[in-house]
């Protein structure tokens, strides 16, 4: 079967989808039908990619040039097919969620908020699937632009003030990468990422690779929530919690953590991250803001704002094991990604699950909630002690393999940073819980647990969650993919 | 048969509408406007038909009467007139299409000498571009000048005065300009464009043409608004009817943008022009601080005409700087700005226009969401132009400023590099800042539900020129690689 | 020194007309003096034009039959006065526009002078 036009309809499903959502935009049920339907189709098409992914293939479509010798090329190669079959999977569960979700709350514009989000998906699987900067470049500004309509969504100062902010770091961000994919192509001739690093054969002087680096670093940073420059996350939870839940914790902020990826191991390539001392740059960064974000997670009140900084803490957890530069390293960040993104949309589907049950977002208010929405908090407690780390949720599993790989390039540094994060975690988790199940709860008679439409998704999450942890390759090998994928970018790298 | 006549019949074109319509406007006056529609339409198709005929077989030298050059004059269809001619007349037959609706509001009882005029002016600035002689290039200069003073007067109460201060300031520069061209005259004996840039190797360092490539630059500067020769702009476009903005904007600060890449790329060339002074590196400072400063004034404009003429102030200098950097990239980026820039200008000060006859008024902070509702197709075609302005790919607008950061790369000229990035993040705040106003709620005025509104959108004959350039943005985005080959064909180094 | 002075006395007179061009442009308030100041800077550069196009001991550039056609350095170069008829003809024009444009400013503001008249616009 000839595969080259599966990456292309998987990111055009969720764009044309759009007409038909905005023109059922008075009949409910029809539009959210769209929406379904374009998740699923769109989920299917990139698990067809999946088998030829696991044998290490990649799939290439080259479709028209954007700039002479620059080409709008699409290339699912088994990283891009990993990630975009984490965003499109969770995308059905998202829809599900979200259907219950702004019904339950009354949101406005709500085919506003259905039409934005596919295109958000959209850009998403481009990202996974780009095959060359520019590309990327246009998918990455094409997901700014779609989740600022998602930001705004309700029209309060607030959120608008949010989605300001919001643009005024992405939109920066994007005009750094401007600057960084034009100074590679003066550079190298080239913009196609390259397993082992499109500069490896550029020869620059040490300052210049530096500078280049800190470019890079800075534009796709942004949206990975590298500290300092993480400061519109938490700003964005201004947004419906659907929208924080796909998009913050996986779409756009995996996005960020995916271009780093890409950026190190397939613009600069390990030998040269390696040779040029530029990953020790991001070891620190990264390590800094795990440990920072987690404590700044604790002074918060608003349960969206403390899972907001725990997110940003997780994401460096992903940029530490790909700066780790070792095999190892690598796969654990990889497989973080994947771990992250169940147990955190878990816990913001929680989040929003409370808001539109009992319309209480601050923790001091959840006293008691478990006696009420005793699924929602069985859920919450799986998501959150998974990413403190404890066994057998998949989060301690990819925070093994990062411990492991720090440990196989001779690293203690970034090993205690994982022990006092994994603690730290603990620490800012374990009160809402505690408030939950063992405080008392007052004006609670009225409340049941939330409508199944929210229920459902949550509690598939956290299953998936807690089956990934036992069993890394039980769907689709996930683990033989990360570890293919990390071993690739070594062995491209050696000549 | 009608390649070899090419030149002449674009120009011509507007020559005999400039006449027939004051003949049928004495008559009936409503014939005027689908009179210039069909003149300006027959010259676009020409420009179109030229372009075509340019790539498959090479420029053309039309020489008037037969006579060559020195004694007669020249017309040159080359590939950098040919792509002004064509930007120019395209953008020019949507403006005319689009003030249908426009004119019985705008200026009412006036149509006839309005068009006469409008036709005048593309017949200057048409001129301006396929001479190939600098006395013939002054000349046309004035027409279009002219006619353009009279076309910016016919608008509000302040456009008289407006018009004024561009007509003291816009011929002040014409003279300069023609003492430049008499310092050439008198060292070379020559007016000829081609025959000058033959014998100016041979005087290389010399101080008095330098002194007159001064006096051409600060000449036809004044005509391109580049900084600090600006004053004239943001009032004249601001004041003008829309339609008249909509067309100059676009179109006459290009045209003298042209001029200065023909003067100084092809008849100096870079050598010569940097000979005794960087020159152009100057030209290109001015140019950036043009850009920052237009765009930090737009920022602070709430009336969305003026807003675009202060964006325009900043957008010519990305052609200027382009021009600058005299390198293939800088050239290529430029030249796709040019056509990009038309393009996204004249969709916006349509748009202007028509929010002006359905609304009364474009001021931006009397905007409000329920333009969402009532126009919905203006509002898209203003969102797409606009984020084509802020410079997001896939658009045509990202492009030029891709080619412009690898020109400014390939100079290693980082300070440029930084204008192009930081104009564009100024351009998000003043875009992203008419969006908002008209797609979201206004919390601060205590707006708690979306507005309520029937739908009343601008006319067919508004909507389709403003939509078609809208998409045109997005076609030119994906098409760029081919255009930009073309235009680094036309590099002429 | 003097002879460089005396010996290019029209162009140090084309200059100076110049000068008080530019002058009347930028310093004059009232618009009428404006147009006046643009004018006499048009007229200079005719000037500068007109006076390169002289020689020593040579006549207008009509054909005399004592002068056979192939000495041209005893006739006039014809061409800067032709191009300054062109240019003279603009600048009548150009004066035309304006004073059309300083009616309709005076009949909507019943000024001329630039500082009163930027008063009224505010």
């Amino acid at each position: 079967m000839d595969l080259s036009l599966v990456p292309l309809l998987a990111i055009l499903v969720s764009l044309v989808v759009v007409v038909p959502i905005m023109l059922s935009s008075a009949r409910p049920n029809l539009r959210e039908f769209w929406t379904i339907l374009a998740a699923v189709i769109k989920f299917v098409l990139v698990l067809t990619l999946l088998p030829g992914a696991m044998r290490g293939e990649s799939v290439q479509l080259h479709l028209v040039d954007l700039a002479p010798g620059i080409p709008l090329a699409l290339n699912a190669d088994p990283f891009g097919v990993y990630f975009a079959v984490i965003a499109s999977g969770l995308w059905i569960f998202t829809s599900f969620y979200s259907i219950g979700y702004v019904r339950g709350a009354g949101e406005i514009k709500q085919t506003r908020y259905f039409a934005s989000f596919a295109v958000c998906l959209s850009a998403t699987i481009g990202i996974a699937f780009s095959a060359n900067l520019i590309t990327f470049l246009l998918f990455y500004e094409m997901l700014t632009v779609a989740t600022y309509p998602l930001v705004i969504h309700n029209e309060k100062k607030e959120a608008i003030d949010a989605g300001r902010k919001y643009l005024a770091f992405t939109l920066t961000a994007g005009l750094l990468l401007v600057a960084a994919s034009a100074l590679v192509y003066h550079y190298t001739g080239t913009l196609d990422f390259t397993p082992g690093g499109i500069l490896s054969d550029a020869d620059l002087p040490h300052t210049a690779m530096l500078l280049l680096f800190i470019l890079f670093l800075a534009a796709v940073g942004v949206k990975a929530g590298i500290m300092p420059i993480h400061g519109w996350l938490p700003a964005a939870m201004a947004a419906p919690t659907p929208v924080s839940a796909l998009l913050h914790a996986v779409a756009v902020v995996k996005s960020g953590v995916f271009a780093i990826t890409r950026v190190v191991g397939y613009v600069f390539g390990v030998d040269v991250m390696g040779d040029y001392g530029l990953n020790d740059i991001l070891i620190l960064l990264a390590g800094f803001t795990i440990i920072v974000a987690s404590l700044i997670a604790f002074a918060q009140n608003n349960l969206k704002r403390r899972l907001a900084y725990s997110t940003v803490g997780h994401l460096s957890y992903i940029v530490l094991g790909v700066a780790l530069l070792t095999p190892t390293g690598m796969t654990g960040g990889i497989m973080h990604i994947a771990a992250h993104a169940t147990m955190k949309i878990t816990l913001f589907f929680c989040a929003g699950a409370i808001y539109v049950n009992l319309h209480r977002t601050e923790i001091s208010n959840l006293d008691g909630i478990a006696k009420v929405m005793p699924w929602t908090m069985a859920a919450f407690v799986i998501g959150s002690m998974g990413l403190a780390g404890i066994p057998p949720i998949n989060g301690f599993f990819s925070k093994w393999t990062l411990a492991l790989g720090s440990l196989e390039g001779d690293m203690i540094f970034p090993v205690i940073i994982l022990v006092v994060s994994g603690i730290l975690n603990v620490g800012y988790f374990f009160p809402i819980i505690y408030r939950a199940y063992f405080k008392p709860g007052k004006g609670l008679e009225k409340y049941g647990e939330a409508s199944p439409l929210m229920v459902v998704p949550i509690m598939v999450t956290a299953v998936l969650s807690v089956l990934f942890g036992l069993f890394p390759n039980l769907f689709f090998g996930f683990y033989d993919l990360a570890v293919d994928i990390s071993l690739s970018l070594f062995n491209s790298a050696a000549p | 048969m009608i390649e070899s006549h090419l030149p002449a019949y674009i120009a011509l074109t507007f020559v005999l509408f400039s006449v027939v319509i004051p003949a049928f406007g004495l008559w009936r006056s409503e014939l005027s406007q689908p009179l210039a529609v069909l003149g300006s339409g027959i010259a676009a198709g020409f420009s179109v038909y030229g372009f075509i005929n340019y790539l498959n077989e090479g420029s053309i030298r039309y020489f008037f009467g037969g006579w060559e050059p020195p004694v007669g004059i020249e017309f040159v269809y080359d590939g950098l007139s040919g792509f002004f001619v064509l930007v120019i007349n395209v953008v020019a037959f949507f403006v005319m299409i689009h003030s249908h609706n426009l004119q019985k509001v705008e200026f009412p009882g006036k149509e006839m000498p309005y068009y006469s005029l409008a036709m005048l002016m593309m017949l200057g600035f048409n001129g301006m571009i396929l001479t190939g002689d600098l006395f013939n290039l002054y000349v046309f200069l004035e027409i279009a000048s002219l006619s353009g003073y009279a076309l910016i007067a016919i608008g509000e109460k302040q456009a008289p005065y407006a018009a004024f201060r561009y007509l003291i300031i816009g011929t002040a520069g014409g003279t300069l300009y023609l003492l430049g061209v008499g310092f050439m005259y008198t060292i070379t004996g020559t007016l000829n464009i081609i025959d000058m840039a033959a014998m100016l190797p041979m005087l290389f360092e010399s101080n008095a043409t330098f002194a007159a490539l001064i006096l051409m630059i600060v000449g036809v500067g004044v005509k391109a608004a580049l900084f600090p020769m600006h004053g004239w702009l943001p009032d004249s476009y601001t004041y003008a009817a829309s339609t008249s903005t909509a067309l100059i904007a676009p179109i006459g600060t290009k045209v003298a943008a042209y001029i200065l890449f023909r003067i100084i790329l092809w008849m100096f060339g870079i050598e010569i022009t940097d000979a005794i002074a960087p020159l152009s590196y100057i030209v290109g400072v001015l140019a950036c601080i043009g850009i920052l400063y237009g765009s930090i004034m737009a920022i602070a404009q709430t009336e969305m005409k003026r807003m675009l003429a202060y964006s325009s102030i900043s957008q010519i200098g990305y052609i200027i700087m382009g021009l600058s950097l005299a390198n293939p990239w800088g050239f290529a980026g430029a030249l796709l700005h040019v056509l990009n820039h038309a393009i996204m200008k004249a969709c916006l000060f349509m748009i202007s226009g028509q929010l002006r006859l359905k609304e009364g008024h474009s001021d931006i902070s009397r905007f409000d969401d329920s333009y969402r509702i009532k126009y919905p197709w203006t509002m898209a075609s203003f969102s797409i132009a606009a984020i084509s302005m802020i410079g997001l790919p896939p658009l045509a607008g990202f492009f030029s400023k891709w080619y412009l950061a690898l020109g400014t790369i390939d100079n290693s000229n980082w300070l440029f590099l930084a204008v192009v990035l930081v104009s564009s993040l100024l351009n998000a705040v003043y875009f992203f800042r008419v969006l908002e106003k008209v797609y979201m709620m206004n919390p601060e005025k205590g707006q708690k539900e979306p507005a309520e509104a029937t739908r009343n959108e601008a006319s067919a004959s508004m909507l389709w020129p403003t939509g078609i350039l809208a998409v045109s943005l997005i076609v030119i985005g994906f098409a760029n690689a081919i255009i930009v080959g073309i235009l680094l064909n036309i590099f002429p180094m | 020194m003097l002879d460089f002075f005396l010996g290019h006395y029209a162009y140090w007179f084309t200059i100076i007309l110049l000068c008080i061009g530019v002058y009347g442009i930028l310093f004059k308030k009232n618009l009428i003096k404006k147009t006046i100041g643009l004018a006499i800077l048009q007229i200079s550069v005719v000037l500068y034009f007109v006076s390169i196009a002289s020689k020593w001991d040579a006549t207008v550039p009509v054909l005399d039959p004592n002068i056979p056609v192939d000495q041209v350095a005893n006739y006039l170069n014809p061409l800067p006065h032709t191009l300054m008829l062109t240019a003279i003809v603009v600048g009548v024009a150009t004066l035309g526009v304006a004073f059309t444009l300083l009616l309709a400013i005076y009949n909507r503001y019943e000024t001329l002078d630039e500082e009163e008249l930027i008063e009224k616009l505010q």
